[in-house]
This record gives C-alpha cells, sequence and structure tokens, in this order.
C-alpha cells in the first residue's frame, strides 16, 4: 500500500500552550484510519492544520499529499484536492435545502445564474449513495441529525472526495444511525477513499479501522495496525490515558431508602402543533439514593420528558401530577421547579448550560445568586469561595476560577454545568446525556460525582444514548420510546439486547 | 478552541496575564487623555480652561446618563433607538406643565420620570413578552414620540422654566468655604471669591474615596487568592485617576464650581456600576445577553428582565429629557434629535458588545467623553458639523476594529 497522506514532525503552538508537539501521521490509501485520544490531546488542532484551518506558516512540520509537499493557505486550497472535513458541529444552514447546502459555494452555475435542474439531479445521485431519502428540496430544519450528518457526507462527497475527514461523526448519533454511517464508510472505502475518523467509541473502531493513531497531550503515542494486531478497549485506553483502566464505572454501594420524586400521567403537546402528543402518559419515581437511566433511542422524547418537568421548559398544554416526598408540587415555571428541588443538566452544555463568555465563579453561582446575596448585594469573597470549593471538588482543571468556560474542554464545561446545579441544592437532578463528547477519564470522574449524589440521598435520573453507560452506573431503568415508557428493569436484570427488544417490541405492533 | 487549556497547566502567569485581559480599559482611557491632549494642543489650550471643561461637563451630562441605561440594554442583548425622540417628548410634556399649568417644578420632575418610566414600560412590554426584536419595536417608538413632540409644540418653543429648574443643568453647588477662608487667609487668587473651596474639596474627599475603596479591595483580593492587578499597575491606575478627579475639579473649582448635573451624572455612575457589578439584578442582565436560553434554564425570568431594562431606560431618558430642557431653558420640537446615535456610540466605543453579554460602566463613561471632547474639540476649532459626523462614524468603526482585533488574536 502507499500513503496517500503523511504529516512529519507537526508542532503547533497558542499562547502559553503547546498544542501539538511532532506529531506523525501517515494515512494509505483507501483505509479508514482512526484517532483517538482525551479530550485536549490535540485531535482536532491536527485536522485544522491539516485541513489548512491554521495556514502553512502558522505550524511547524511538512504534509505530504499525493506525492508532493502541500503548503495550504486555506481550506478551500485543501478543498480543491479532495481533502474535506466534517466538523463535529454541523455546518449547514437551517432554512436552505439539501441541494443548496451541498452546492453551497460550489453552486453549476452559468454567468452566476444556477442551472438548478442540474443541482437537483446531481444531488438526487449524492443522496442515493448516501442512503438517504430526502427530497432534495427539503430544508435542513426539518431533518434529524442523523440526516443532517448524511448530508454534510454528499456535500463531501460533491467536492469528489479523495481523504474524508470526520471529526466524531457519531457523537450525536443513535445506534442505528451510527451503524449506518460506519456502513457508509466501509463502502467508501471500497471505492477508493480514504477516511480519516475521530472518535471516542472504541466499539466503532474495532468495527471499521484499519489502523489507529492514538495521541496524548499533543504528541503521537502509537500506531497500531489492526490487521497484525487485535484491539480491546483496555489496549487503547491505557495507550490514551497513559495507565490502566481497570473499571470504566467506579464501584458502588447503592442505598435506596424511598420514594422521593414521582410524576404521574404525563402529557405534553408538542410546543408549534397543538394537539400532537409528544409524550404519553408517562409515570415515573425515583427513589433517594437511587440512579435511575431513561434508555431510548433519539428521538423518543427523552429530553422532551425532562424539559417538560423542568419548569415546562419544553412544550405546551402540559398536563400530570408531580409530587415530591409525596406531596404534590407546582412545576409551572423554571423558578418553581428549582424551588421545588429540581434540576436539569442539559444535553448540550454550550448552547443551553454555560454563558460562555464567562468565567467558572460566575457560571457556577448563576442558577443560586440569593445564595451567595444578600439584599440582592453579591457577597463577591463568598462567591469566590464558594466557586473554588466546586472547582476542588469536582477536580475542575482550570488556571483559575477565573478562566472563562469558553476555553474549558468538553469534560470540565461540563463539571462547570454540574457545579451550578449541584449549588442550587436540588433533591432531583435530571442529568441529560451527562458524559456526552467527553474522554474516558472525564467520564469516569463524572459517574464518581453521580455516584457520590446518590450515596448523598438525593434522586439522580440520568438520560443517556449509550448503553452500555446506563447499564453501568443505574440501578433501574426505563425504556422509552415514542413518548412513552415501553419498559421498566432493574439494571441487574438488563442487558443492551433486552432493551433493544423492548423497542423493537413496539415497533413490531406498530407496523 | 479546545486546545488553551492543556490539563495540568495552572498558568497564574499574574501579571502579564491580568494586564493582557484589561488591556482594552486602559486601552481606552489611554485613548481618551490621547485625544484629549491632542485638543489641547490644537486648539492652544481652551479645551481644558476651566470654562470649557465646565461646557463639557454640561453638554455630555445627558449622554452620560442615558449611555448608563443603554448599556444594560445592550448587555441584555437588545437596542434602544427612541432614547432621543423620548428626551423631546419629556421635555415637551415638562415644559407644557409647568409653563401652560403653572405646575410647580418638583412634581413635573416626579410625573417626567413616570412618563419615562411607563414609555419604556410599554416598548419593554413589545420587546419582551410580545417578542419583538427591540430595533424595530423603538425604531417605532422612535417616530411616534419624535411626532407626537412636534405636535405637543406644534413649532413652538416653550418656556422659560422657573429658576430652581433650571439650576438642575445650569447650577452649581453652593460655595459656604471660600469667603470664611478669604476672611483668614487674605484675598489672593486660591482664597479669593473666585476659587470655590467647597467644590475643590468634594472632589479632594472624592479622590481619597476611591483610593481608599480601591485600597481596600486590593487587598482583601489578594487575601483572598482572587486574581489581582499587579502592585505598580494598582498604584499607577490609582494615581492617575485620583490626580484626573483633582485636577478636574481644580479647574471647576477656578471657574464656578461643581455644576449640580455632575452631582447627579456621579451619584447615577456610582449606583450603575454598583448595580452591575455587585448585585444579582447586574449579573443576571450579563447572563441574559451572554446566553439567553442558558440563563433562562439556570431559572432567570429572561422576559422580566428585558422589561425592567426598557423602564429604567425609560426613566433615563426622562431625566435626560429634563436635564436638558433645563440647559436650553425652553422644549424645542427638535430637542433630543440624533441623541440615541451618541449614545449608542459611546456604548460601543466603551467596548459593549452588538451580541450582548459585555460592557463595562466605566467603559461607556470614557467613551461618552471620548464623543464629547471630539465634539466639543471639533466645535471649537470651527470644523462644520457634517465633517465633525465624519470623524465621529471613523472613530466609532476605529474603536470596535480594534476591539475585533483584539478578541481574535486573542
Amino acid at each position: 500500500m502507499t500513503a496517500i497522506m503523511e504529516m512529519r514532525g507537526i508542532s503547533k503552538s497558542f499562547p502559553g500552550v503547546k498544542a501539538l508537539r511532532d506529531v506523525n501521521l501517515t494515512v494509505q490509501a483507501g483505509e479508514i484510519h482512526a484517532i483517538c485520544g482525551e479530550n485536549g490531546a490535540g485531535k482536532s488542532t491536527l485536522m485544522k492544520v491539516l485541513s489548512g484551518v491554521y495556514p502553512h506558516g502558522s505550524y511547524e512540520g511538512e504534509i505530504i499529499y499525493q506525492g508532493a509537499e502541500r503548503r495550504f493557505a486555506t481550506i478551500s486550497d485543501s478543498e480543491h484536492l479532495g481533502i474535506i472535513i466534517i466538523h463535529q458541529e454541523l455546518a449547514l444552514v437551517p432554512l436552505l435545502s439539501i441541494a443548496e447546502n451541498i452546492f453551497l459555494g460550489n453552486e453549476p452555475a452559468r454567468m452566476g445564474v444556477i442551472d438548478w435542474g442540474a443541482a437537483f439531479k446531481r444531488t438526487r445521485e449524492l443522496l442515493a449513495k448516501v442512503g438517504l431519502n430526502e427530497s432534495p428540496n427539503a430544508l435542513i430544519t426539518n431533518l434529524g441529525v442523523g440526516k443532517q450528518q448524511l448530508v454534510e457526507i454528499a456535500k463531501a462527497l460533491a467536492k469528489k472526495v479523495k481523504l474524508l475527514i470526520l471529526d466524531e461523526p457519531t457523537a450525536s448519533l443513535n445506534e442505528s444511525d451510527s451503524d449506518a454511517l460506519l456502513d457508509l464508510l466501509l463502502e467508501f472505502k471500497s471505492q477508493g477513499i480514504a477516511s480519516i475518523l475521530i472518535s471516542h467509541k472504541l466499539n466503532e473502531l474495532a468495527k471499521v479501522a484499519d489502523s489507529i493513531t492514538v495521541l496524548r497531550d499533543g504528541t503521537t503515542v502509537e500506531t497500531i495496525d489492526c490487521h497484525t494486531e487485535k484491539i480491546s478497549e483496555g489496549r487503547i485506553i491505557k495507550s490514551m490515558v497513559g495507565r490502566e483502566m481497570s473499571e470504566r464505572y467506579p464501584h458502588r454501594e447503592p442505598a435506596i431508602g424511598q420514594k422521593l420524586f414521582e410524576i404521574r400521567d404525563w402529557r405534553v403537546e408538542h410546543p408549534l402543533h397543538a394537539g400532537r402528543e409528544v409524550i404519553k402518559g408517562v409515570d415515573l419515581h425515583v427513589n433517594r439514593g437511587e440512579i435511575l437511566g431513561i434508555a431510548g433511542l433519539m428521538g423518543s422524547g427523552r429530553t422532551e420528558l425532562a424539559m417538560s418537568i423542568f419548569g415546562r421548559a419544553y412544550g405546551r398544554n402540559v398536563t400530570g401530577q408531580a409530587l415530591m416526598a409525596g406531596r404534590e408540587i407546582d412545576l409551572t415555571t423554571i423558578q418553581r421547579a428549582v424551588a421545588a428541588g429540581i434540576a436539569y443538566v442539559t444535553e448540550d452544555r454550550k448552547s443551553l448550560g454555560l454563558i460562555l463568555n464567562e468565567d467558572i465563579k460566575h457560571n457556577v453561582t448563576l442558577a443560586n445568586l440569593p445564595a451567595i446575596a444578600w439584599r440582592g448585594v453579591i457577597d463577591e469573597r463568598r462567591e469566590a469561595t464558594v466557586a473554588a470549593q466546586y472547582r476542588a471538588k469536582l477536580n475542575i482543571r482550570s488556571s483559575s476560577i477565573l478562566q472563562k468556560t469558553l476555553n474549558l474542554s468538553g469534560g470540565n464545561q461540563q463539571k462547570v454545568v454540574l457545579s451550578k446545579w449541584l449549588f442550587a441544592q436540588p433533591q432531583v437532578l435530571i442529568l441529560d446525556e451527562p458524559t456526552r463528547g467527553i474522554d474516558v477519564g472525564a467520564k469516569y470522574e463524572i459517574y464518581s460525582i453521580i455516584n457520590e449524589l446518590a450515596a448523598s440521598g438525593k434522586g439522580v435520573i440520568v438520560i443517556s444514548s449509550e448503553m452500555p453507560e446506563l447499564l453501568g452506573i443505574c440501578d433501574r431503568l426505563y425504556v422509552m420510546n415514542e413518548g412513552a415508557f415501553v419498559d421498566e428493569m432493574p439494571a441487574s436484570e438488563a442487558s443492551q439486547e433486552k432493551i433493544m427488544a423492548s423497542i423493537m417490541r413496539q415497533h413490531g405492533t406498530l407496523q | 478552541m479546545k486546545h488553551e487549556v492543556i490539563k495540568g497547566q495552572t498558568g497564574t502567569d499574574g501579571g502579564s496575564g491580568f494586564w493582557k485581559s484589561n488591556l482594552r480599559d486602559y486601552g481606552l482611557l489611554g485613548s481618551l487623555l490621547v485625544i484629549m491632549g491632542f485638543f489641547e494642543f490644537l486648539t492652544g489650550g481652551v479645551l481644558l480652561a476651566p470654562v470649557n471643561i465646565t461646557n463639557l461637563v454640561l453638554q455630555n451630562s445627558y449622554i452620560v446618563v442615558m449611555a448608563l441605561g443603554m448599556l444594560l440594554i445592550i448587555v441584555g442583548g437588545n437596542i434602544d433607538l427612541s432614547v432621543g425622540s423620548i428626551v423631546g417628548f419629556v421635555g415637551a410634556i415638562a415644559a407644557t406643565m409647568m409653563v401652560d399649568y403653572k405646575i410647580p417644578w418638583v412634581p413635573v420632575v416626579g410625573l417626567s420620570l413616570v412618563l419615562g418610566g411607563l414609555i419604556g414600560a410599554a416598548q419593554g412590554y413589545f420587546v419582551a413578552f410580545a417578542r419583538i426584536p427591540s430595533f424595530i419595536v423603538t425604531l417605532g417608538g422612535m417616530l411616534i414620540f419624535r411626532g407626537l413632540t412636534g405636535n405637543i409644540l406644534l413649532g413652538q418653543f416653550v418656556g422659560p422654566f422657573p429658576k430652581d429648574f433650571q439650576s438642575i443643568s445650569s447650577g452649581f453647588i453652593p460655595d459656604v468655604l471660600s469667603a470664611p477662608l478669604s476672611d483668614l487667609f487674605g484675598n489672593s487668587f486660591l482664597f479669593g471669591p473666585g476659587f470655590r473651596w467647597t467644590s475643590m474639596l468634594i472632589g479632594v474627599a472624592g479622590a481619597a474615596l476611591l483610593i481608599f475603596t480601591s485600597a481596600r479591595r486590593w487587598r482583601s483580593e489578594k487575601a483572598h487568592t482572587m486574581e489581582t492587578e499587579p502592585f505598580a499597575l494598582f498604584v499607577g491606575k490609582n494615581a492617575v485617576f485620583a490626580l484626573l478627579i483633582v485636577g478636574l475639579s481644580y479647574l471647576l473649582a477656578s471657574y464656578r464650581g461643581l455644576p449640580n448635573v455632575l452631582i447627579i451624572m456621579g451619584v447615577l455612575i456610582l449606583l450603575y456600576m454598583f448595580v452591575t457589578t455587585r448585585m444579582t439584578i447586574g449579573r443576571r442582565i450579563y447572563a441574559l445577553g451572554g446566553n439567553r436560553m442558558a440563563a433562562q434554564l439556570s431559572g432567570i425570568r429572561t422576559e422580566r428582565l428585558i422589561f425592567l431594562t426598557f423602564v429604567n431606560m425609560g426613566v433615563l431618558a426622562g431625566l435626560a429629557g429634563l436635564i436638558v430642557a433645563a440647559r436650553l431653558n425652553s422644549a424645542t420640537p427638535s430637542a433630543g434629535n440624533s441623541f440615541e446615535l451618541d449614545v449608542i456610540a459611546a456604548c460601543f466605543i466603551g467596548g459593549a458588545s452588538a451580541s450582548g453579554g459585555v460592557g463595562k460602566v466605566m467603559g461607556v463613561v470614557i467613551g461618552a467623553f471620548v464623543m464629547g471632547v471630539m465634539n466639543n474639540g471639533m466645535s471649537i476649532l470651527g470644523i462644520g458639523i457634517y465633517w465633525q459626523y465624519v470623524v465621529k462614524g471613523f472613530v466609532l468603526l476605529a474603536a470596535v476594529y480594534v476591539d475585533v482585533y483584539q478578541k481574535k488574536t486573542g
């Protein structure tokens, strides 16, 4: 095999930080090359160097692509040569159609007049290639995240891609969409398109990767050839974190108490389509000291349920009863839900959880300002003390409590959001995808925090798309599908197959 | 950028870090001093003459007063284009009440502030609860209140006003010390009737208070291991501020003393500094502007908060309307014309961000004076009003450009 792309001795510095140190990466023609590493290991930076986001001259080292040294000054330089990067945050315009997005900046046009016939025809071909059955006219905003991801890939194909770079493409996809995406990568491979896949999900790597390069703290640790060496999760994790991870989930002795929080016959209508029920009569309870999991596919209504409980932050015509320790509580506004002892840690920490422009201190105290203030005047010393306590307790890695949350890694941002809600002193915490997009080490820390919360007698509800995670940390599981709970089981009796079976069973009766 | 902090790095690079993160504040103050020096030189010393300094304060007071309210609006993620028209409208109503209906000035002041607040509430309702973009709501308000002002005044000037009302703008604080001091020390310039010792001493006391409070704050921050500015910078900054205050009060004292309106302005600046930095409501406004959804999900009543920023803006615009009317000693149909532009420019020059969540009181005060000194300096030089617009436009653009550029390079 020959190398299609080789990065030699790449180093890149930001003010005060050396993000990459002498990194080497060789991608063979027509292979799927995975890159692993904890958050902050330098994966994204390396890809930005490769794709020309950081222009030649801003880094050291050289890039050999298709046999010649390349000096990309902009992204379009690398795109011309078929290097296409698909970022974690999708770069689609929500109110334009699929066809318009696919050909954005690359429109088939003569003298500036777009040939829509050609564009639509080509779009249909591309959509067929990625297996997406949608009209080229459909607006992006009406598609789910999984389908949007496919549009991104179709867009890459339109640019005659030779080296496709995917930055955590499955982070926000459910299992079936993830599988479809990985199959697509294998299909491309058979057509000779090489891919670089950045991923945290080790089972994906086992499925598709030909070789794996592990980065740690901005340096290359090793490149593993998956054909000569059998890879295991333990092997890769050890290489990533530089230590053995004997347990992915911290040990815990559950001490489950009385019933703490309960909702009965909870019904929610879609915020825009009146009369369309999104949550269809859910009964849920959580006990003191219990970690309760809600499993289900993306779009099954888990987040909608959680947000409607949290002060009707989602939906309209919310009906149903809510009880805390046997007494009925009022959850009609977010303020009342917080006062009743409920906290909701969002799945989307960047746009719903943090004030990114503000420092750790201001974010931690935001949900409970009265606790650090007297008659509306903030006691700054008390605030600093509180923030410093949580920074130490949750091990938020940062220069100080005055660091802007924008500059923190995903795991540390998540800890700040958790701190904010811990400081609000809730009885019940609803954690929506608490470990999405964060690395193995930080995940372990988040699990430990969840365990401590349960041990202190709080009720913890965890929503997650990663079933192993739910099985690993929860005491009891609800399975949700299409706005209703379809099954309930103790985690000790649950398995991924059993959960999927509950979901499929219901699908079966519907179809 | 994920990699800006690699874990384990506990870079308390102390001095340089602080210097960098506060560069903008010092830069802004530096620019004001440079602009003042520039015009002082070009006008041959007229700019800093006591009489002109007094004028500068009088001309800028209403811009500063409104910029305080506008800062909260902009930090909250909105804009208010109607303030100039509210100045005209409130001035016209106040004038009608005093001149045509002979209502005493004290209740008129109260009613005018309430009127300003009601106008703000009406606009705030549409922005906060009906969710119409503030640009549109206040563009409407701008037209409506300018039109109503014209209809009330019918092209007439309404005035004059009672002496006491005029003194809001044109009065100076009474001098009780100069006469006895003059008796004691004889009749030199410093101790003659021309030098207002009360004003001078208030200025000195203000400077002392500034040094005392910031020293206390600095010590307590140091003791609690919070990030503080390096000692030399701290001393230097406070020395410059104290000297400015003492120098300013010396200049004012050698003319007619501290203007009443300067006292109003000073009290408001301190109040809004306190509200924005120390009070929960201030903190919540910044959170709202920084990320509205996150603030809402943290239990902050964002609609009510936006509404309140508009009520507050209305009251301050009403106050500015009274100050302008008192200064002109009449209400005119064109009073307050295009003030909104100066006010908004002051906020953006002062470092507020158009996308919300960012901006400091001291910044917009300095921003307002940058605009004020340029207006005043160019007028003294006899530069035509249209060229003044051109220059101010470029300065606004340059200030924001520097801001954006700094952010990009980190």
